[in-house]
């Protein structure tokens, strides 16, 4: 297993490329630890399928290095990188057992029969699928037939790191959630090297101790799952983060007080000095939905639409022409009531231009 | 406009796959259809749409028998989980193909594809083709087909399935918006539990090619008839165990036990299933959650802003879902505490009982 470093990365699939949006990933530095669990989250079209292939190096990067261990590997083919990969489709030979499936990348090394035996005999334990060894791979249900693929990618133990893309995509929700646990285990007991690509928030956040959140070709937070969730350094971690994402609002400051539709909200810290106050860059506050509650006093609003979800409510409300979410247990107002909204400001924060712009406060002696 | 299956079933050489099924489906909200993968939603939607003929049973649209018409004469929409769109037409051509069938030409037809257009907001789109759109607009150049058409009942089977989770979050927001007013029948499949709840409407829960309940989507989650249909609405699964019922008190095991109020306290003595959602299995004592069950800690996740803990009582798996982000050490022993208030009596023949 090895250690990951991604130096100055660009990349753009154009020959000539001018300016910054010719590029597909834009300056992406990136250390990741041997063994440590990882996740690339981001919508469609983000970048992190192109980050993925360079790692595996079925694509070199326009700029920028890639090292596994400190030793450059940029052009080596991805034969030659010693990497391991799960697809979002199962890839298995149906016309093998399963346990010549799992048995199948150890045998292209040539190992020893003895030990492929005792790889594959641990690793169909740890997926729950010894019972199926003998069977054909042809009649699994697709679930399995992707716990086999992820085995198969599990089977070596030399392999510098496990790469997951989108694996869990053609599964069942229901199933999800018990291959979601699966993988997190698998990890726990393998202790390689992993990186799983994923859109789903969930996914991301189960799996890795570490979340590395893209946006167009870049790099906006990368933290744990409670980072990403209680303070995200960018308005779209908050956006992707969560269900429903955070509540972000247009701001104007003056004297260092933020106002939205002309009421006072009181920030987790001082706003830190940037350009944008003078040159009336975009301020946004951003308060995600569970940490507002309803008072006496606050936000005057109107309820627009309430949304029983089971748990909780969703409920829409209407301050001006900008709707905020707020999440309440419990009862919830009635539709086209009026309601005062009130935002926790240990839990509110300033954007600039899309990044943070408030200081925490200093944590108590 | 209302849409009604009578006891409508499907065979496969022989095999039923769809149990005679009764539904009345009404305008103005989403009937949802809500079942595992393999339950019998697209087998359902297919015989509503008449692309599957039914092995008996009658379908109705406004109170007129179409069980023998055709798909084409039955004045309906149809959207696929996988975005379906004419690959050589441009998406202006995509949208404008119902109306052309329908036989509409000129100006009514370059008027209501833009309109459609607007309301899935691709009008800048519309002269490119469907393999240069990302898959959001591959479905929403699909979803503005559907609506062009203005027909008498829509099947959305799943449509938002193969997206991002984000765009799902924002389409599903405007899809009641979109159908509102319209007067069509719209069916929506999906296997998502909070995606029906978010959709609101009426419900269908179906499981094993039976509906086993129909009702107000809320209603439904709330008050569920039978075991089948509690589990049916819950992901994570409801966690389910055996309970001893004496006087007034429910016995789980030797160390656990909690007081009955209520439809509960007056059942006879002896032993039910209990079932309790994973969020009224909380990891902290609250006033409600009030009951300590003491588990093993298998496998924790965390969504965005939840935190879900499964563990081990004895042989039985439970799980808690609780807001916020909670740590648990694999392995350990946690207090959980349940909420007696929230849990679902029943009886040996899987019907609630309280």
């Amino acid at each position: 297993m090895a250690r990951i470093t991604l130096s100055q990365l660009r990349h753009s699939y154009l020959p000539r490329p001018t300016g910054p949006d010719d590029y597909v990933l834009k300056d992406i530095d990136l250390d990741w630890h041997n063994g440590g669990a990882y996740a690339l989250l981001g919508p469609s079209g983000c970048g992190k399928s192109t980050l993925l292939n360079i790692i595996s190096g079925l694509l070199e990067p326009s700029e920028g290095r890639i090292f596994f261990d400190g030793r450059d590997v940029t052009e080596l083919p991805p034969e030659q990188r010693n990497i391991a990969q799960v697809f979002q489709f199962p890839v298995i030979y149906d016309t093998m057992s399963v346990y010549n499936n799992l048995a199948f990348p150890l045998r292209n090394r040539g190992v020893d029969e003895a030990v492929i035996k005792d790889r594959v005999t641990k690793i169909a334990e740890m997926l729950d699928v010894t019972e199926m060894l003998q069977k054909p791979a042809a009649g699994l249900s697709p679930d399995n037939k992707q716990k086999i693929s992820m085995g198969r990618g599990l089977v070596r133990d030399d392999v510098n790191v496990v790469m997951f893309d989108e694996p869990l995509t053609v599964i069942d929700p229901h199933l999800k959630w018990t291959l979601r646990s699966k993988l997190k285990e698998l990890h726990q007991k393998v202790r390689a090297t992993m990186i799983y690509v994923t859109h789903d928030q969930t996914e991301a956040l189960t799996f890795a101790d570490q979340v590395v959140v893209m946006e167009d070709g870049q790099i906006v937070q990368i933290g744990t799952p409670v980072e990403l969730f209680e303070r995200p350094t960018h308005t779209f971690v908050g956006h992707f983060i969560g269900s429903p994402g955070m509540n972000i609002l247009p701001c104007t400051v003056q004297n260092g007080q933020a106002l939205f539709d002309g009421h006072p909200v009181v920030l987790e810290g001082p706003i830190v000095a940037g350009p944008a106050e003078q040159s009336g860059g975009l301020t946004q506050i951003g308060i995600r939905p569970e940490f507002i509650t309803f008072g006496e006093t606050g936000v005057p609003a109107t309820v627009r639409k309430v949304a029983d979800i089971g748990r909780h409510s969703v409920v829409d409300t209407l301050v001006g022409e900008f709707i905020i979410k707020v999440i309440v247990e419990g009862a919830a107002p009635a539709q086209g009531s009026a309601v005062h909204l009130r935002f926790d400001p240990s839990k509110t924060r300033l954007y600039r231009d899309g990044w943070i712009a408030t200081k925490e406060p200093e944590a108590a002696e | 406009m209302t849409l009604e299956l009578r006891n409508i079933t499907k065979q496969v050489a022989g095999v039923c796959h769809i149990k005679p099924t009764n539904l009345l489906l009404k305008p103005g909200h989403f009937n949802v259809l809500l079942g595992e993968t393999g339950s019998g939603k697209t087998s359902l939607i297919k015989l509503m749409a008449g692309l599957d003929p039914v092995a008996d049973g009658e379908i109705l649209m406004d109170g007129t028998n179409i069980t023998a018409l055709s798909t084409q004469k039955r004045n309906i929409s149809l959207v696929h989980q996988f975005f379906v769109n004419y690959p050589h037409m441009t998406v202006f051509d995509n949208i404008a193909s119902p109306l052309k069938l329908a036989g509409i030409s000129g100006s009514e037809l370059q008027g209501r594809v833009e309109e459609a257009a607007d309301i899935l907001q691709i009008r800048p789109l519309l002269a490119r083709r469907p393999q240069e759109l990302s898959g959001g607009q591959q479905q929403r150049t699909a979803l503005a087909r559907a609506i062009v058409k203005q027909s008498k009942a829509v099947f959305l089977d799943e449509p938002l399935a193969n997206l991002d989770f984000k765009l799902r979050e924002e389409l599903r927001e405007q899809l009641p918006v979109l159908f509102a007013g319209r007067g069509a029948v719209v069916v929506y499949a999906t296997s998502e539990p909070e995606e029906a709840l978010l959709l609101g409407g009426e419900t269908a829960l179906i499981s094993d090619g039976r509906v086993s309940q129909f009702g107000p989507t809320s209603e439904l989650y709330h008050r569920p008839n039978d075991f089948t249909s509690a589990n049916v609405f819950s992901d994570p699964p409801i966690n389910a165990a055996q309970i001893t019922k004496t006087g007034t008190t429910a016995h789980l095991n030797l160390e656990t036990s909690w007081e009955l109020s209520g439809e509960a306290a007056a059942l006879r003595d002896g032993v039910y299933q209990v079932a309790v959602r994973p969020n009224h299995v909380a990891p902290v004592q609250t006033q409600t959650a009030c009951v300590p069950l003491t588990g093993t800690v298998l496998v924790t996740e965390l969504s965005g802003s939840d935190s879900s803990a499964h563990f081990s009582i004895g042989e039985d798996v439970w799980v808690s879902l609780a807001h916020g982000v909670h740590s648990y050490e694999i392995g350990a022993a946690h207090p959980f505490y349940l909420d007696p208030s929230k849990c679902f009596y029943f009886a040996a023949d899987g019907q609630r009982v309280a």
